[in-house]
């Protein structure tokens, strides 16, 4: 049967993947370029010459290293931070009542559904006055309230699709409250959690806006260090390097993402 | 002795309308298994689930063993529930279900292994205990669910319509296997149905529901043949119920009468399809046959009363009859209700 059908060419599907090809691959693929190239002058339309030439340069200042390890710390300490809150209180959101539950559920979409420049000079005004800005502990605060959509509404979601008469069996034979959620809600929601936690770490990251205002110049991120390379030197390559470096955790996400989809495990987390 | 209590148990829902249970009673034997029985929303499975521990109830007492534990947490009652959905912890495979209890309880390692394969070979899933959950059809996962309360050798099983979602052919090969289970162990069950089959085959005892209330309590071969109350008489197998009155001793409606010894007044005649007899009659018809159904060893006829008010009547030839016939009826057992209660039986 399936033979005697002549596949017609899919001219949608075509232009769809030439259209995501330029905008998502291509760029990629420039910037990847870059920061591989020693020499590319205009009009040739491949480098002159190839080389590891900034990545040395690069890699030799202290200041990328010291952004580097400021990122990261600032991301473990901001997700960690924002699970210990957000998940108890995503539980409580998924499994209790309790007054004003609907208003302050929404509050964590209406903080995002605004431009949040605004919001975060008006926080800013406030860590100064406690003496916050330009502090490690200011910056952590001002992205820990970024996070707060992902690690609460995905969780929400996460804990409601788990089985009530799952968690109620468990209470039959023999747990308690705690035990069941350790037990049974917690691995049964984990995947989607998983994802959430990821997404906030990658998130946290990239986060560029608010470690400008209340961090820099004191405390500078990857993603800040890199837009300050831009705006004073002219090097192309030096910013492309730095871009490549903020793939990696971005990739790592990815994989993991695809594992976790893959199993099928996020699509039951949603209810799927 | 009874092993489980249940005294004027109410249970009004928090918004206040519903009362899901309305003053209910029972007192269920060591090693009885009782059936709760009645259609969707009479209450059933929140009276189990009271029992469970899963919900409070507004009012009265749950005794067990003599301990009232009316207000003790389900971890702490000495019940297994097993649910409609199985309710298996898909994290684990078919071991870890089981041993998830024991371990709870502090069990040695060796016994655990020792007392899970045990219940395992006793549900018939012998050598199962490494497939994870997904890997089990879903008669399968019904019996390890079993497994899984029984391993904790519960005081009382309380099972909410175990085999609801399965094809009637495992449904029917389960419950065997349930009742041998029961009574091999001598488990005293509370088990919810809505199927009168699962109920009559099942029970030691049924308990017949309606809103929230006990409508009857009784052997199943009696709720069968003696109804209580015209609900349980129409809800247990097939039954004729014909509203009529009574005048002088004699029952009427529509054209159709028979002696009734009671006293004047409106009355329930019921009747069931296999006590009533027809014969076929051109004058004064009683009756006129609607459809005939050949089931091959018997036959059903549906007929209209002269007001057409439906009557069924079970016959061993049903070629005698055809459709649009005249026919008398001729009841040979009989039951009369007014005010939902009994009051005539012949
Ligand atoms: N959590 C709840 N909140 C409010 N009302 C409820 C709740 N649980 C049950 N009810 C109501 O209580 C009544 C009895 O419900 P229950 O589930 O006990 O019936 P059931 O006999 O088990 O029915 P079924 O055969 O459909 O399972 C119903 O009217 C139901 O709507
Ligand atoms: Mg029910």
């Amino acid at each position: 049967m399936a033979t005697l059908v002549h596949r017609k060419t899919d001219w949608t599907g075509i232009v769809l993947a030439v259209v995501l090809t330029l905008v998502i691959v291509f760029p990629l693929i420039v910037v990847g370029t870059w920061a591989f190239t020693n020499v590319w002058r205009y009009p040739s339309v491949i480098p002159q010459e190839f080389g590891l030439r900034f990545w040395y340069q690069t890699l030799a200042r202290a200041d990328v290293w010291t952004s580097i390890t400021t990122s990261l710390t600032l991301a473990t300490t901001v997700t960690g931070i924002s699970a210990l809150i957000c998940l108890p209180a995503a539980y409580a959101f998924a499994r209790m009542d309790f007054p004003g539950r609907d208003i302050l559920f929404f509050s964590f979409l209406a903080g995002h559904a605004f431009p949040k420049f605004g919001l975060l000079v008006a926080i800013a005004g406030i860590f100064l006055q406690l003496n916050l800005i330009g502090t490690f502990w200011g910056v952590v605060l001002i992205q820990l309230v970024g996070t707060l959509l992902f690690m609460i509404w995905i969780p929400v979601a996460a804990f409601q699709s788990v089985d009530r008469r799952m968690e109620e069996a468990a209470r039959d034979v023999g747990a308690g409250p705690f035990r069941v959620f350790w037990s049974i809600t917690l691995p049964q929601a984990g995947p989607t959690i998983a994802a959430a936690v990821l997404l906030s770490f990658v998130g946290t990251f990239y986060e560029t806006e608010g470690a400008w205002l209340i961090g820099a110049p004191q405390v500078r991120t990857l993603p800040v260090l890199m837009i300050s390379f831009i705006n004073n030197q002219p090097v192309i390559q030096y910013g492309a390097v730095l871009s490549v470096l903020l793939w990696v955790p971005s990739f790592i996400a990815l994989m993991f993402a695809r594992r976790v989809v893959n199993s099928g495990s996020f699509a039951r987390g949603f209810g799927g | 002795m009874s092993v489980l209590k249940i005294k004027d148990v109410s249970k009004i829902f928090a918004n206040g309308t519903v009362r899901a249970v309305d003053n209910f009673s029972l007192d269920v034997a060591d090693g009885e298994l009782v059936c709760l029985l009645g259609p969707s929303g009479s209450g059933k499975s929140t009276l189990l689930r009271m029992v469970g521990g899963f919900e409070r109830p507004t009012s009265g007492l749950m005794i067990i063993n003599g301990e009232d534990i009316t207000h003790v947490p389900p971890e702490k009652r000495p019940t297994g529930m097993v649910f409609q959905s199985h309710a298996l912890w898909t994290h684990m495979n078919v071991f870890k279900n089981l041993a998830f209890g024991l371990k709870l309880r502090k069990v040695a390692p060796d016994e655990i292994k020792r007392r899970v394969e045990g219940v395992l070979d006793l549900v018939g899933l012998g050598g199962y205990g490494t497939r994870h959950v997904a890997q089990l059809s879903g008669g399968q996962q019904q019996r390890v669910a079993l497994a899984r309360s029984l391993v904790l050798e519960p005081k009382i099983l309380l099972l909410d319509e175990p085999f609801a979602s399965l094809d009637q052919h495992l449904r029917e090969r389960l419950r065997e296997e349930v009742r041998d289970i029961q009574q091999r162990l001598k488990i005293t069950t509370l088990f919810v149905t809505h199927g009168q089959d699962e109920a009559l085959s099942m029970a030691d005892r049924i308990v017949v529901m309606r809103d929230g209330k006990t409508e009857q309590i009784d052997r199943p071969d009696i709720v069968y043949r003696e109804p209580q109350t015209p609900f349980v008489a129409g809800f247990i197998g097939t039954m004729n119920l014909i509203e009529g009155t009574v005048s002088n001793g004699i029952f009427s409606k529509a054209g159709y009468s028979t002696p009734l010894p009671v006293s004047d007044g409106p009355a329930i005649l019921a009747v069931r399809p296999e006590a009533l007899d027809l014969t076929v009659a051109n004058d004064n018809a009683q009756g006129k046959v609607h459809r005939v159904t050949d089931y091959g060893t018997h036959g059903l006829v549906d007929l209209e009363l002269l007001d057409s008010t439906r009557v069924k009547a079970m016959v061993s030839h049903p070629d005698l009859f055809r459709a649009g016939q005249g026919v008398r009826l001729a009841p040979k057992a009989i039951a009369a209700y007014r005010d939902n209660a009994v009051i005539h039986r012949a």
